[in-house]
């Protein structure tokens, strides 16, 4: 099992990264750590877990879908 | 109760007309609520030759369906559709559309306003637009006025 990690729109550009998975974290936040090695954590961006809004510090687990992504802008 | 993610061009009055004629709803509605969002050929005083629609395949219809289930909540509906455009879209063409029916008029106005709200704000699409001199991502939505 593994925790899955994606981007999406402009933040994907910014940080120039591609959907991945990884092994474990504790925390949307280390995940972010993770996965952008270490990058600045932008106010704007959002993150959800499992397709639900949560929040940098929301607690991850084994199986988990983990999002990041900028406002959203539909409609 | 349906929603709908197309990368295809939608006629909106056609989609209306054939999810009513296909509920059984008939005459029992008194009232339709629509809203159709297009594509413009300007935003910030500059001219958008075309539009990039992205999204969050699974999310953004989980969110959909979360805000129909939510407004059958607060008003007493006979049904909602809502359908929303993603991919490579060109001015004029409808990009949103959000039908409610009741039996009478304020449920369904009210409802149609309130999924408007809730869908530019919480349905995770992202637009990209094609102007003159490049391609850029729209930030945020405008307030509507």
């Amino acid at each position: 099992m593994s925790i899955q990690v994606k981007f999406f729109a402009s933040l994907k550009e910014t940080l120039n990264i591609d959907d991945h998975d990884i092994k474990s974290a504790a925390t949307v936040g280390e995940v972010w750590d993770i996965t952008t090695n270490n990058a600045e954590r932008l106010d704007n961006v959002l993150v959800a877990i499992n397709l639900e809004y949560a929040q940098f510090e929301s607690t991850v687990k084994d199986g988990d879908e983990v999002a990041f992504f900028p406002p959203v802008t539909g409609g | 109760m349906a929603a709908y993610i197309l990368e295809q061009p939608f006629n909106p009055w056609e989609s209306i007309s054939e999810h009513q004629e296909s509920t059984t709803l008939h005459n029992q509605f008194g009232a339709t609520a629509t809203f159709i969002g297009t594509m413009r050929d300007f935003n910030d005083n500059e001219a958008v030759i075309a539009m990039m629609l992205e999204h969050y395949p699974a999310m953004t219809q989980h969110y959909l369906e979360k805000i129909i289930n939510e407004a059958k909540k607060k008003w007493h509906l006979l049904d909602i559709l809502i359908i929303h455009r993603v991919g490579n879209i060109e001015p004029g063409d409808p990009i949103m559309l959000i039908a409610c029916w009741s039996a009478h008029r304020r449920a369904s106005l009210d409802a149609c306003n309130w999924l408007i709200e809730e869908l530019k704000h919480r349905a995770p699409f992202w637009k990209k637009e094609t102007r003159i001199n490049g391609e850029y991502w729209v930030e945020k939505n405008t307030n509507g006025l």
